[in-house]
């Protein structure tokens, strides 16, 4: 099992990263998912900053993809998130789940983001068309991560 | 000396981001850090009064009864919002 995490300005390419995943010996399924800067309904956002906590993230994110490791068994889990300044289409966050079968892939991805949502310390400012605005944790975020216990 | 970090909304509130304090060797719980920090002005204490503030001590998330000694670095955050 290998985990690779990355708190990084740089965009990701998914297929660098796909073809990654690919080299893990044994795997049989690969689910990735990839979160963008989507844009707002009511107001135009211009951008949006991802604020962190340098150090902290990184180890939350790996105590993460170590938590999904021990859940199922999985081959290889590439994380990476970005911080700093993007706009509307932007790339923001990457989970690769390699496994001998889909069915871990699947549910391990989908663990990795309710948990990376409720614990990494990331927070999204919005620079809009009326001001700029901190997101507000939703409570159907955290409602989520029941589903785990 | 306690590292203290604020980060996202509560630095911006506070208009703080970092803040050292002594403690001269003595062990504290994150709740008497916060009554002191508290004790500032109103809107520290407003601010650190919230019911959904989060604490990490070393990096680590904690509950506000965590223990915290000379040398420890101390954060609080709102809750969080990647992905």
């Amino acid at each position: 099992m290998s985990i690779f995490v990355a708190v990084q300005s740089d965009d990701f390419c998914v297929a660098s990263e796909y073809n990654e995943l690919r080299r893990q010996s044994g795997c049989g399924a690969i689910v990735t998912f990839s979160g963008l800067v989507r844009e707002l309904s009511d107001n135009q956002l211009h951008s949006m900053t991802l604020e962190h906590y340098p150090g902290m993230t990184e180890q939350a994110l790996t105590a993460i993809a170590e938590q999904a490791q021990q859940r199922w068994q999985l081959g290889a889990v590439h994380l990476i998130h970005r911080v700093g300044t993007l706009k509307p289409h932007e790339q923001i966050v990457f989970v690769g789940i390699a496994s001998p079968h889909r069915a871990a892939a699947f549910a391990a991805c989908e663990f990795i983001m309710d948990y990376l949502k409720n614990r990494a310390p990331l927070w999204k400012k919005e620079h809009t068309s009326n001001g700029d605005y901190w997101v507000e944790a939703k409570t159907s975020d955290q409602h989520a991560l029941t589903r785990w216990d | 000396m306690i590292k203290i970090l604020f980060f996202a909304a509560l630095r911006e509130r506070l208009d703080c981001e970092q803040y050292l304090l002594s403690c001269d060797g003595n062990m504290l719980q994150v709740t008497d850090i916060l009554q002191q920090l508290q004790s500032r002005c109103h809107s520290w204490q407003q601010e650190l009064s919230r019911s959904d503030l989060l604490c990490a001590l070393n990096q680590q998330l904690v509950p506000l009864t965590a223990s915290v000694k000379d040398g420890d670095e101390l954060a609080f955050f709102p809750p969080v919002t990647g992905g």
